[in-house]
């Protein structure tokens, strides 16, 4: 049944590009809403093993080599295929009203309004295009909502591909599938320095792609197949671990956002449209994560031994750093961008520690950051961007935003402290797992995320403050001011023309928070799922 | 007042080569005969000048050309699995059959997007088929005699077809350059083939084989070899003997330029397998990183490194479509190679793979540039602005093709690139040729921001305004045939099984 939600996602996908525009938003909800009610009906389905990667589908591809078009789903994978749904629905929810001519430039903001707009005309090709069509400040009129819904679809069916992919050649497929669609979501319907951002995301994931094609044609020419049950049981010289291993590793973790080679994450994030930034954050970036636990790691044990400290340090360094850049931010996105990357170093190190508690609670900070992440990025990029046309830090701190929208306010606080992993959200249950399994393997780590885990909260508390709940200024303090653009002075903000929250708004926040409260709450319902699949595995260190 | 002089001199030619083509003309229809191709091909419509030019007159020449070509693969279809005529001079065989009707079928698709626009069509379609029994002789052959006589039957019509568009000055320059490359590699290739004869005696690729089985690699068997592979270097479009390609494909007219990237790169890719490793298979050499032995393989391995590091580099900073192709191209034939240099036949079944599909992909993207060409008046990349907001159908074609050559699931190149990266990978050994499989990886990186920028100028930005001048009707064709290539493209990618097993099937 499960495999349906990769089916039903391509088929709406094509579907939407042949219907009224009209319908695509709600072609698009509808179908996104299915799949989270399939891989919902999934978890309480008995009859399903999850505790191996069982078989779903498996039909001949490629005989002549070997390929098969098979998928299998486990705890791991039914986590990670459930917390997609999630973030899938939420985001067709945060681009509801694309579909809407009426608010139609607002969503592609005219180059004046942001200072960093006029880098993106450095790349070559933009000028004669922009100088024979499009003239800078133009509003397009168009949108595009099927066009869009058709990318964003593509996306969330990849990546279910991918979940739920046991054929190391289909999951390949999949994992390339999403390049495309994320470099049109962004090249298209992004906004500050989207070209720049969505080539650059492209090229990084495509480099990932590259290393990761090496480590796979590797794995079938010694092993002769590319069923990942029985690579997984296949025994691979230690040579070619100590090679293949890192290669494998590297060129998955590119997408996890892995120091340093995470620089794509916040520049491509911020150049997102809403949805492409939930997305990106919510589901891509746990792609290159699930690629290197199920195929990277499971498939050269030996190697990953060799080189898990490795992992270790990377993913220290990753958290630590990111975080303090982040603390350094201007702009909101790039502040929530940066916090993604600190993030993922946090399921990394839990990759890296080898136990069963590290690697479970890994994976349920992979469930924890989609919800999370797309969260925080539906407040900054759609409930305060779209409506201030500004994410500067600076300027938002004049806005008085949180009695302006204070369902807004209200959400940021709570995507704030899920996380900052406080007790009750899923983040801290996350983390904590994760931290109990560094423990046992790498004590000195505990002590440097700990710090780590200070910055996060100092810049999330300073992102949140800035952007809500700065009211000091208006009694005259000219200290800030200094810092703040001159462009502000000419714009005063109306507050009472703020649109308000929207009810597609409310619905999709509503979701997200739900969500990240009842598995803080009750986070056994996923590890429960979680560990029997991760104790099958068998890098484990015993 | 120099241009006008140019042009006047120009069309005194024409009449001068009118002559000649008009004496080419009824050996060619001969030759169809000879392939077992229609003979009701009159010859009539060809001499008549004046009647060809008219509307109807093209209409019915490109009707009896292509119902020519589907005789012609219904003739192959019907040849016995097996047979041998004028001890190897024309083979038949699956693998030959098989790459007889793609080459037919590429001219079939070359045919139906020539511009009506084109003068002379008779003369032009007349080019084409020429071309096209070349192709088939190149492709059915397995004695260097005959390999030869196709390989300058297709060279001479593709010279010609490059030269044809006498209105445009690029045209006259692409086919002097093509000419002039292509004549010396021709030399070369003689020479080499001739040095070769000498050693062993023999023109077929089989006794070659066996004549040169218990020989050490001398210093004439070795230039013979290098001299023989410049030559197709040349074919292939393999830097640095590329340097034709970028103004062929600018300057010809559209559909010379998708045939010479299609059918002619098929023919030089089967045909140059064919006579690496059946007959020069005993020195083979080795080309695996640090354990090099001469041969032609470390030959071929410097020919793809350069192919694809120069062919992307240069690819990057092209504003015309045509000419990003044409260094694409170049990188492709760096692709291509490599199965070959991994050899045996999951090798050379990769490099088949990949060239077929290869060969639909360029034919789709120039039957877009053609239609662009048509509507805008050029084919540089600002041409190509705001296409989406025409033409949904072309701009998804496109997209296709794209991603296709920048090896993108779920389309063919995806596949191909796998299916030949991994039999490089497994060859050699110790992976030895890894370092070529990593510098692909490279250069398909590289590939990728191009590509991407071409779509970007597509999707992104409202464009060029339209210069509709042709007639809906012709459109309508070249839509059909591009979203032909492009359905082949896309089955192929999610389906490679239906080709790879029938290449597998036809390799001993």
């Amino acid at each position: 049944m499960i495999a349906w939600t990769i089916y039903i996602t391509f088929g709406g996908a094509v579907l939407l590009l042949f219907l009224p525009r009209a319908f695509s938003r709600w072609i698009a909800l509808l179908i996104t809403t299915a799949t989270f009610a399939i891989s919902l009906a999934t978890f309480f389905c008995h009859d399903l093993d999850l505790a191996h990667f069982t078989t779903i589908v498996r039909v001949p591809w490629v005989p002549a080599l070997g390929m098969n078009y098979h998928l299998a789903v486990d705890g791991i994978s039914l986590t990670l295929v459930l917390v997609t749904s999630i973030t899938a629905v939420s985001s067709v929810l945060f681009s509801w009203d694309i579909a809407n001519p009426a608010s139609g430039g607002q969503l592609l903001p005219s180059g004046n309004n942001s200072p960093y707009e006029s880098a993106s005309r450095s790349s070559w090709a933009t000028e004669p295009v922009d100088a024979i069509g499009c003239p800078p400040g133009a509003k397009r009129v168009d949108q595009r909502p099927n066009e869009f819904f058709f990318w964003l679809l593509l996306i969330a069916g990849s990546s279910f591909g991918v979940f739920l992919s046991a054929d190391l050649f289909l999951l390949f497929v999949f994992y390339e599938l999403v390049i495309v669609p994320k470099y049109f979501l962004i090249a298209i319907w992004g906004s500050t320095n989207k070209e720049y951002g969505a080539m650059k995301l492209t090229l990084y994931s495509f480099f990932g792609g590259a290393l990761v094609f090496i480590g796979i044609i590797a794995a079938y020419v010694s092993a002769g197949s590319l069923d990942l049950k029985e690579l997984a049981q296949f025994r691979f010289t230690p040579q070619l671990q100590a090679w293949a291993f890192p290669i494998l590793f590297l060129g998955f973790a590119v997408l996890a956002g892995i120091w340093p080679l995470h620089t794509w994450a916040p520049t491509g994030h911020v150049a997102a449209p809403t949805a492409g930034s939930m997305l990106l954050a919510g589901i891509v970036m746990k792609l290159g994560a699930y690629g290197g636990l199920r195929v990277a790691m499971n498939l050269f044990p030996q190697g990953f031994q060799m080189w898990s400290s490795w992992i270790a340090i990377l993913a220290v360094i990753g958290i630590v750093y990111a975080a303090a850049v982040a603390l350094r931010q201007r702009d909101l996105k790039f502040v929530i961008g940066y916090s993604s990357v600190s993030h993922m170093g946090f399921v990394l190190l839990g990759l890296a520690t080898a136990n069963v508690l590290g690697v479970s609670g890994a994976v349920l900070q992979m469930f924890s950051h989609g919800l999370i992440g797309a969260l925080l990025f539906a407040v900054a990029g759609r409930m305060i961007y779209r409506r201030t046309h500004t994410r500067d830090l600076d300027e938002l701190s004049l806005m008085e935003l949180n009695r302006a929208l204070p369902f807004a306010a209200f959400v940021f606080v709570i995507a704030s402290a899920a996380s900052m992993g406080i007790p009750g959200f899923s983040g801290f249950a996350a983390e904590i797992t994760i931290l109990i399994g560094v423990w046992k393997t790498f004590p000195i780590a505990v002590w440097i995320t700990g710090a780590g885990m200070v910055l996060v909260a100092a810049f999330t508390l300073r992102a949140l403050k800035r952007s809500f709940f700065d009211t000091a200024l208006e009694e005259g303090q000219n200290v800030k001011r200094v810092t703040t653009p001159k462009a502000f002075a000419s714009r005063p903000l109306n507050r009472e023309a703020l649109e308000p929250i929207t009810v597609p708004e409310k619905l999709g926040a509503v979701l997200l928070m739900f969500g990240t409260l009842a598995i803080g709450i009750y986070p056994k319902f996923l590890l429960d799922r979680i560990q029997p699949a991760v104790e099958a595995m068998r890098f484990l260190a015993r | 007042m120099k241009r006008e002089s140019l042009n006047r001199e120009l069309l005194h030619r024409d009449s001068d080569s009118r002559v000649t083509i008009q004496r080419i003309t009824p050996e060619k229809s001969r030759g169809t005969v000879v392939a077992g191709v229609s003979p009701a091909m009159p010859q009539r419509r060809v001499v008549g000048t004046n009647v060809a030019d008219t509307a109807a007159a093209t209409g019915f020449c490109r009707l009896v050309a292509a119902l020519g070509l589907i005789i012609a693969i219904e003739a192959v279809l019907m040849l016995p699995a097996r047979a041998n005529l004028f001890q190897g001079m024309l083979v038949i065989s699956p693998l030959n059959s098989l790459f007889m009707v793609v080459c037919l079928v590429l001219a079939f698709l070359t045919i139906l997007l020539a511009s009506r626009e084109i003068p002379n069509h008779g003369e032009y379609l007349a080019i084409i088929l020429l071309a096209t029994i070349g192709l088939l002789l190149l492709v059915s052959s397995e004695e260097l005699l005959m390999i030869f006589i196709g390989l300058e039957l297709t060279g001479l019509s593709l010279y010609l077809m490059t030269a044809f568009d006498k209105t445009d000055i690029r045209s006259a320059e692409a086919g002097l350059k093509y000419f002039l490359f292509g004549s010396t590699a021709s030399a070369f290739t003689l020479f080499g083939l001739s040095l070769i004869y000498g050693m062993v005696g023999t023109t077929s690729l089989a006794a070659i084989a066996e004549g040169l089985a218990g020989q050490s690699l001398s210093p004439l068997l070795f230039a013979g070899i290098v001299m023989t592979l410049v030559g197709f270097a040349f074919k292939i479009a393999a830097a640095p003997f590329h340097l034709w390609a970028p103004d062929a494909y600018q300057g010809a007219p559209v559909s010379s330029a998708a045939f010479i990237a299609s059918g002619s790169k098929v023919a030089s890719f089967v045909v140059l397998g064919k006579i690496v490793l059946i007959g020069f298979g005993p020195v083979h050499g080795s080309a695996d990183w640090h354990a090099m032995v001469a041969g032609w393989s470390p030959v071929l391995a410097v020919l793809a490194a350069f192919s694809i590091l120069i062919g992307n580099l240069v690819a990057l900073v092209q504003t015309n479509l045509r000419r990003l192709l044409a260094y694409s191209a170049v990188a492709h034939a760096g692709y291509t190679l490599l199965g070959i240099i991994a050899g045996g036949r999951e090798g050379f079944s990769a490099t088949l793979f990949y060239t077929t599909i290869y060969a639909f992909t360029l034919i789709g993207a120039f039957g877009v540039v053609a239609v662009v060409r048509r509507e805008t008046g050029g084919d540089d990349l600002q041409n190509f602005a705001g296409l989406r907001a025409r033409s949904p159908l072309l701009v998804g074609c496109m997209a296709v093709f794209m991603l296709s050559l920048a090896g993108l699931p779920p389309f063919a190149g995806f596949f191909g690139k796998f299916y030949l990266f991994s039999a490089a990978f497994r060859a050699g050994a110790n992976h030895g040729l890894l370092w070529l499989v990593a510098l692909a990886l490279f250069g398909s990186l590289i590939s990728l921001y191009y590509y991407l920028i071409v779509l970007k100028v597509i999707f992104q930005t409202q464009g060029a305004e339209t210069r509709s001048l042709s007639s809906l009707a012709e459109n309508g064709l070249s839509r059909l045939t591009i979203a032909f290539a492009a359905a082949i493209v896309l089955f192929l990618g999610i389906a490679p099984q239906f080709l790879v097993a029938r290449i597998l099937a036809a390799l001993p």
